[in-house]
């Protein structure tokens, strides 16, 4: 008997600190939450305090946020580029792969080394190059964003169909070869349907990435073309004081995507994250 | 085998977006190093001179030290805190999943709106002493630092319980009949089995660390007078904050990429020579 209570104190303990951590965890998002509701200039006086009735502004931030930033279209640029450069990277990338793999010769083999290569270059390393070699090419539009993407994106992506390409056994493919498939009609029937887990977790990693990037975008199309962080960041502006109201309304905002997205699709996202953490 | 031919097809559509984003800006990029520039056309050979400027520039010296101190800490902190909340939610809680979804939560919000969101309690807490984040850069700092702790925690925990959960459970009962305690089994046991996940988790930690740009950018963008700027952002600033400097920036830019080269390659090797001795 004093075993089981023994236990269920140290369980009720363990609830506590968890829920302890777990409300910490949250109070950020919260503290935003609430002053965003609140009117522009309480919001730095007061930042911890509920909104009352003389400091409570209804949804005049979301309202002066959304016109400052043209939220909205930020959104949807934001969810263009996103989900068309992630269908590229896993289209493109997971044909790359199996052709790397399954053509194995010098050139193949020193493809994959200079894709597994540039996983570990740094952005600012070809920042300034990279915007004006795509400037030049006239890739700095929306559409253009996407090949770059496409093309930053392969080496981690390669980099995971191989490794999981290297263990499919090759006598599948080879049947299908023999009744007279050709190698497109072999790589999208048998070999993408085994591809699937990786393409899911390398279609997670792309769009966390992409969805959130701010200075490749910035650099490349910010003049003409606002994503969701680079129109958050345009609040600040110059010099001038930032609109806080405004501030709060547009990160609420834009944090209501992330999380609807999370909560639907978490068993992914986490297993994916552990995948590609393994991998990576 | 009939595929080789399709080279154009598996290919070629992939290459040309590499060489475009990755491939020739990196080559140019090593090139234009040597040279002194503004519009890439109009580049002059100058040999090393523009990595003698940088690592002369007070500005990018105190942005290595700082990253250097910055990313020592953070690892230190997120790897200990995730791995204590990892041992707490592997003990067969009922609500365990629940309090995995919270604490990971904050890693999928980007770093820009992270930085916002941690500028706005930062400056909250201290109003009490009546300052602001920008008026000391070691509030930066440890703003910094709280704000990457928070991003990272539930990141590194949920590797932390995936290598946890791969222990055998009869390895812990063991120890435990024969007499280890808790201090023992964790020292003994537990750690040496999940030792590849410390690697990843290290790994992971360091470059995140090391290469950040977004939440420096967006909590104090260097203030105050560029103290808190990290590498990436005193390149950001090199490039685009002054003019005739384009060559500089990118030699800073190389050193910045050998000196994370450098991290990867030691671990990938760290990685390799484990999995030999498995």
């Amino acid at each position: 008997m004093r075993g089981i209570t023994k236990q269920n104190v140290g369980r009720t303990l363990l609830y506590i600190i968890l829920t302890a951590i777990a409300i910490g965890f949250l109070a950020p998002v919260f503290v935003v939450l609430m002053n965003s509701f609140k009117g522009k200039f309480f919001i730095t006086e007061e930042p911890f305090a509920l909104p009352n009735s003389s400091t409570f502004a209804g949804l005049e931030n979301y309202l002066s946020g959304l016109q400052k930033t043209g939220f909205f279209s930020a959104f949807g640029w934001s969810l263009f580029i996103t989900v068309f450069s992630v269908i590229a990277i896993v289209l493109f990338t997971s044909m790359t792969a199996w052709y790397i793999v399954r053509v194995k010769n010098r050139f193949t083999k020193f493809l994959y080394y200079v894709f597994v290569f540039s996983m570990v270059v740094p952005f600012q390393m070809v920042m300034f190059t990279m915007t004006k070699t795509a400037g030049d090419l006239h890739l700095d539009t929306p559409w253009g964003i996407i090949l770059i993407y496409l093309g930053f994106g392969s080496g981690l992506a390669v980099f995971m169909f191989s490794g999981f390409l290297k263990s499919v056994p090759i006598e599948v493919e080879e049947a299908a070869m023999i009744d007279g498939c050709t190698p497109l009609q072999t790589f999208f029937m048998v070999v993408f349907p085994i591809l699937k887990p990786t393409a899911i977790t390398v279609a997670i990693l792309d769009a966390m990435w992409i969805w959130n990037d701010y200075l490749l975008p910035y650099l490349l199309i910010g003049s003409d073309y606002k994503t969701i962080p680079i129109a958050v960041q345009y609040l600040r502006g110059g010099y001038g004081s930032v609109d806080m109201g405004a501030m709060m309304a547009m990160l609420v905002l834009s944090i209501i995507p992330i999380v609807v997205f999370y909560l639907s699709c978490q068993k992914y996202i986490i297993k994916g994250i552990v995948a590609g953490a393994v991998k990576g | 085998m009939a595929l080789k031919k399709y080279f154009p097809v598996f290919v070629l559509p992939t290459l040309i977006a590499f060489l475009i984003a990755f491939g020739v800006p990196f080559i140019l990029g090593i090139f234009l190093s040597f040279t002194e520039f503004t519009t890439v056309v109009d580049a002059k050979w100058v040999a090393f001179e523009n990595y003698i400027k940088a690592f002369s520039n007070a500005d990018f010296l105190n942005a290595l030290w700082f990253t250097v101190k910055f990313t020592v800490v953070s690892v230190i902190t997120i790897n200990i805190i995730a791995f204590a909340l990892a041992s707490l939610l592997t003990k067969g809680l009922k609500a365990t999943n629940l309090f995995r979804t919270v604490f990971f939560m904050p890693n999928l919000i980007g770093g820009i709106v992270l930085g916002y969101i941690w500028q706005l309690i930062i400056n909250g807490v201290l109003q009490t002493i009546g300052v602001t984040i920008t008026y000391d850069a070691k509030y930066g700092f440890w703003g910094l630092v709280v704000l990457m702790n928070w991003q990272l925690i539930g990141y590194m925990m949920i590797i932390y319980i995936a290598g946890i959960q791969n222990i055998p459970t009869d390895l812990q009962d063991a120890s435990k009949v024969d007499g280890a305690n808790r201090w023992q089994t964790l020292k003994n046991v537990t750690i040496p089995l999940v030792m590849p996940s410390i690697t990843i988790c290290l790994f992971l930690t360091i470059t995140n660390s090391f290469k950040l740009f977004d939440q420096n950018l967006a909590l104090t963008a260097g203030a105050p007078s560029k103290q808190t700027a990290m590498l990436a952002l005193d390149i950001y600033n090199t490039f685009y904050g002054r003019i005739g400097w384009e060559g500089v920036g990118q030699a800073k830019a190389v050193i910045f990429f050998i000196i994370v080269a450098l991290i990867s390659f030691i671990q990938l090797g760290i990685t390799h020579k484990r999995e030999v001795e498995q």
